[in-house]
């Protein structure tokens, strides 16, 4: 492989994509008959505590009516001080988010410098954009991307739709298709200034809530030992909270159900 | 009509070569060494914001001497390259071996080719795994793109030869990052002057870490290295380079999930 110079009045800058871009031309288009053949993640939440943010994710990824993986990985650390978890097509979600990862890393080493948080937002929002003809065929990815703002000294959420427009959400957020029910068990239990047991505890619920009202999210698997993943972003960075950790507080809430005679 | 003048290959070369030397000389030197953990690079350089000395991937460094945007050039082609190749094939296929050959090439197109040869020097490093079983490599490649495979450490720059001989006296096999340091800031200084930290550019790629290998290293810890310990210890986000983002991981099929460990 050469040296990719360019001279300095046509030079890709700190841009990954633009760089792939132009070594390798655009993404390839195709048509896809029926979206519903094709792999889909479900449930992701992010909410804001006194500390920082929050991210959780089921496991499962669904392939119309079929069960396709049960231990897809939806939310991964963007670089240091930010996550991103995704919703949507697996494919180009997985894709998006390798790029995404790359995108940061590689601008924080051509330029020396860390892009700030919004920066990174509205880089992903790009991806977003720019996936939009894949979009428009079913293929979907509806990422929510959050981080630890260092210069605001505090968490902050962003979510998308399908046309890269960004928006930035106050307190939580829960996208994909046990969003809806995440959303709702979050916003009963939220409030300013949660802290991290409290709101590792509501993600937990969250989803343990999606997962019984909607099919395609998945709930915890003792039998196999998978469990949704939860991570942490503070000002010391991006931490996944231990699968132990997860699986001790989905037990106790499965014995509280039982206990309480929900579950009969 | 007039008729260009012939110049004798040899001759063109030789000139040419003078040039770049001399061009190089007029700065300070550098040099990579390794020591029990990892490898060493240490360089005079007075600015805090111009680095001579950057993180190129997961395990490799670049360093340069000469002229700062001929060498800075070739250090962000080297980051386009190693991370283009990452993203198609693997984080684990990236290697120094071929990055010093890209540039090796490179720099002899220059050399043969231009009217004005690159004015620089380069040393690419990798640390090998943190496994073990896989050396550690340093790889000095001159203006000309002749490329050496330089064992233990490589000295680049207008004194070279001095330094390297100095260096040479001093180096132990497996000794401590405080020691080398000690006795690089010494080679560099030579017997008539002495270096403060705040002439020093100093980064590691450490083994033990779990991805990215490049540190720098700077303030409080720089001095606590040296023995001058009163400042408090840097904290690991100050600068670029200085903090280490957990990202994309091992086969590059997948997004990475694994966090780097401080």
């Amino acid at each position: 492989m050469n040296l990719p110079l360019f001279p300095p009045t046509d030079d890709p800058g700190p841009s990954f994509s633009n760089l792939l871009h132009r070594l390798r031309g655009g993404p390839s288009q195709f048509p896809v008959d029926d979206p519903a053949t094709i792999t889909h993640g479900t449930t992701i939440v992010a909410l804001r505590y006194a500390e920082g943010v929050v991210m959780a994710g089921d496991r499962r990824a669904t392939a119309g009516s079929t069960i396709a993986h049960r231990n897809m990985e939806k939310v991964y650390p963007a670089d240091r001080h930010s996550g991103v978890a995704i919703a949507g097509a697996a494919g180009p979600a997985m894709e998006m988010v390798k790029l995404f990862q790359l995108q940061l890393e590689h601008y924080e080493k051509v330029e020396g410098a860390v892009l700030s948080l919004e920066g990174k937002a509205n880089q992903l929002s790009g991806m977003i954009r720019a996936n939009m003809a894949m979009a428009f065929q079913g293929l979907i990815v509806v990422p929510i991307f959050a981080g630890y703002d260092l210069r605001r000294h505090r968490g902050r959420i962003f979510t998308y739709d399908v046309t890269g427009g960004r928006y930035e959400e106050g307190d939580y957020h829960a996208d994909g298709s046990g969003g809806r029910d995440a959303r709702t068990t979050v916003k009963l239990g939220w409030k300013e200034g949660l802290d991290l047991d409290a709101a590792v505890e509501l993600a937990i619920q969250s989803l343990y809530e999606a997962a019984e009202e909607d099919s395609a999210t998945g709930g915890p698997d003792p039998v196999r030992g998978i469990y949704p993943v939860i991570a942490t972003i503070a000002e010391d960075g991006f931490t996944r909270v231990p699968e132990s950790e997860v699986a001790a507080r989905f037990g106790a809430l499965i014995d509280r159900r039982t206990n309480r005679g929900m579950h009969p | 009509m007039s008729m260009p003048f012939y110049v004798a290959p040899e001759q063109m070369m030789k000139d040419k070569a003078d040039y770049a030397r001399k061009g190089i000389a007029r700065g300070r030197s550098l040099m990579g060494v390794t020591y029990a953990d990892g490898i060493l690079l240490a360089a005079e350089n007075p600015s805090r914001t111009l680095h001579k000395v950057s993180e190129i991937y997961d395990r490799i460094a670049f360093a340069g001497v000469g002229k700062f945007n001929e060498f800075d050039q070739l250090r962000v082609g080297g980051v386009r390259h190693a991370d283009v190749k990452g993203y198609e094939y693997s984080r684990e296929d990236v290697d120094a071996r071929s990055l010093a050959n890209a540039y090796a090439q490179w720099l002899g197109q220059v050399f043969t080719r231009e009217i004005k040869p690159m004015e620089v020097e380069i040393l690419v490093a990798e640390v090998g795994p943190q496994s073990g079983g896989g050396a550690d490599q340093l790889y000095h490649i001159d203006f000309s793109g002749t490329i050496y495979d330089e064992d233990h450490f490589a000295v680049l720059g207008g004194e070279a030869d001095a330094i390297h001989d100095r260096m040479e006296a001093a180096f132990t096999e497996g000794w401590s990052l405080a020691d080398a340091l000690k006795a690089a800031i010494a080679a560099l200084a030579g017997p008539e002057r002495t270096l403060q930290p705040s002439d020093l550019e100093v980064a590691v790629l450490e083994r033990p870490r779990e991805r990215r290998a490049f540190h720098r290293i700077v303030d409080g810890e720089l001095a606590a290295l040296l023995g001058l310990g009163d400042t408090p210890p840097a904290t690991d986000d100050a600068g670029p380079g200085a903090i280490e983002p957990p990202a994309a991981g091992e086969g590059s099929g997948e997004p990475s999930a694994d966090v780097a460990p401080e």
